[in-house]
This record gives structure tokens, sequence and C-alpha cells, in this order.
């Protein structure tokens, strides 16, 4: 059977790697054909690396960089964690491919729409 | 001359506690959002000068500008800025799409590698900064990694971002959808090109920046 192989990657998995292990692995697996989906996004820090590292593989007719789709992330302010100064951030569920490969559509809040191709 | 030597690096230890720092301002936002046109615009405002070239084909700017010491002043109160316009930010890079502008091969190539340093730059930037002015075009999806990547790290840095929904001149602008994406932001309409609502603008530098 031919196709595109997406990979489902878990929050423990993910919770698992360093920052460095995951802009490598996703790196090294969207420039194999792979689409990924991340159970939980990475933090605006591993973005910074992910987005860096990606302009510096950037070769004409070889690499023209990654497709990358997120949800906005969620703020947990609770009246606790706002009273105790600890708004944290939750990123959410995202979807990142060759930009050759993975064209998104239509995003909004709740939903990301995007075609895939060979 | 040791003694003086000393008495000299205390000064200048008491001098840059009390010395006001002023606020490193970057303005961010995808390729052809309209970063350099809103810098040229208040860099002319308030010095009467000019920051750099705007063109309609895209990373136009791969390199960062700075301008240092740019006072605007709004509703009696004044800020003084140094300006950061940054190289826009993107994941992907073909020198295709500047070859559909005319561009030769060899012109495209060389300008899509300048453009990936002018990323890197862009990014580097975000760790120097005070505060940022995210101009997004509001004739576009306002959801992009580019802006969802420049929001979730000024957030997590906990600075002040103020959204400029650019392009407001064009019939398909919708600064709504823009603030329906991030109501957690200050947002103030503008066209940059025009000059429409700048003032509004100005006065909310002011207010969060200052």
């Amino acid at each position: 059977m031919k196709g595109i192989q997406l990979d489902m990657i878990s929050e423990d998995k993910l919770d698992a790697m360093t920052p460095m292990e995951k802009v490598r692995l996703i790196l090294d697996e969207v420039r194999l054909g792979k689409i990924l989906v991340l159970e939980r996004g990475l933090t605006p820090t591993e973005q910074n690396k992910l987005i860096e590292l990606t302009m510096t593989e950037i070769a004409p007719d070889d690499f023209s960089g990654i497709e990358i789709e997120s949800y906005p992330v969620k703020h947990n302010d609770t009246f606790l964690s706002k009273l105790l100064g600890k708004t944290t951030i939750k990123t959410r569920l995202t979807v990142i491919g060759s930009a050759a490969q993975l064209k998104t559509i239509r995003k909004d809040r709740d939903l990301i729409s995007a075609m895939v191709s060979p | 001359m040791g003694i003086m030597k000393s008495l000299g690096l205390k000064f200048k230890w008491i001098r840059k506690l009390f010395k006001k720092k002023r606020a490193r301002i970057g303005i961010y936002g995808p390729p052809n959002a309209g970063k350099t046109t809103l810098a040229n615009r208040i860099i002319r405002d308030w010095t009467g000068d000019a920051m750099g070239s705007v063109s309609q084909i895209p990373h136009e700017t791969r390199r960062a500008r700075r301008r240092e010491g740019v006072t605007i002043e709004s509703n009696g109160s004044s800020v003084t800025l140094d300006i950061i316009d940054t190289p826009g930010l993107a994941t992907r890079i073909d020198f295709h799409d500047f070859m559909a502008f005319g561009m030769n091969e060899e012109e495209s190539k060389r300008r899509a590698k300048e453009a990936t340093e002018g990323v890197i730059e862009a990014v580097k930037w975000l760790d120097d900064l005070d505060g940022v002015i995210l101009v997004m075009d509001a004739t576009e999806d306002p959801y992009t990694q580019v802006n969802v990547t420049v929001i979730g790290n000024m957030e997590a840095r906990k600075l002040p971002l103020l959204i400029a929904a650019n392009k407001i001149d064009l019939p398909t602008s919708s600064p709504a959808r823009i603030h329906s994406a991030f109501p957690q932001h200050p947002l103030v309409p503008i066209s940059a090109l025009e000059g429409q609502n700048i003032d509004h603008l100005y006065k909310e530098i002011a207010q969060h920046f200052g």
C-alpha cells in the first residue's frame, strides 16, 4: 500500500525528551517524508529552535522548510494560579510536515484543515 | 590612580542604577505584513528619517535594522525606544517563490539564502527585547504559526505585546478576525502605508512600552 506515513507522538514521549531531541526528531522524520502529529505542542523556546534549525537545513531543490500548525496556547489562569502569580501556558496539538507535502487550507481556534500530498 | 579608577567604576555603577533604561522594541511579523512600512512611518514621524526599503517581493528585509532613541509623544506622555525592524519570520523559504516575481534563478537562490539567515537573526533578537509590536496583515488568516510563535514567546517571557492589524485601507481587511483570534492582547487597526489610525497606535505604544 502506498501512502504518507503519519506518526502520532504522545505527550509522555515528548515529555521524556530534551528540547534539542524533539527538534532533531521532528526534522529528521519530516525530511523522511513523514507527517507528525504531536499530542502536545512545542514550547515557545522549542519553536524558536525548530525554526532556527529548519532555516539552516533549507537547500534549493532539496528542502524548502516545514509547515507547522498548532492551536493557540491555553492559559491556566485560575484564581489560585493568579493569586500565586504562576499562570502557566499549555501548548496544544501540533501538526508538522515538509512544506512540500503539507499545506494548511484553513485554521481557526479549534480546527486545523490541511492537505497532504505525496 | 587605582583609587580614582575604582571611584570611576563606582560612579559608573551608580549612573547605571539611576539611568532609565530605554525599552528595546522589536517589530515582528510574517513576510509582507508591512513591518518595514510601519517602521518607516514611525521613524519618519518622529525623527524625519527612514528605516529601510520596502517591496512587494517577500523577504525584502533580510537583516535586522536598529534605530536608537526614538521618542514618541502622545497624550502628554512620552516614551523613548530603540526600534528593531526584523526580517519576516517564516518556517519555509522556497527560491521558486522569488522567481515568480521575475528574479532569475541565481538571484532567487541568493535571496532565499539571505532570507534564511534573516529569519535566524529575527528569532535570536527575541531574547534581547523588552516588547514587541506584532504586525499582522489584516487581510490574511491570523492563525499562522509565526503569529502563534511570537505571541507564545512574549507570553512566556511576560513581556508586553501590541498587535498592529495592518492594511485596513484594503477592503478585505478584518481586524475583528485578529481580535477574536488573540483577544488577550491589545490591538490597533492601522494602515501603515496610508497612516490611518496611526495616532492611536502611538498612544498605545506610549502606554504599553513606557
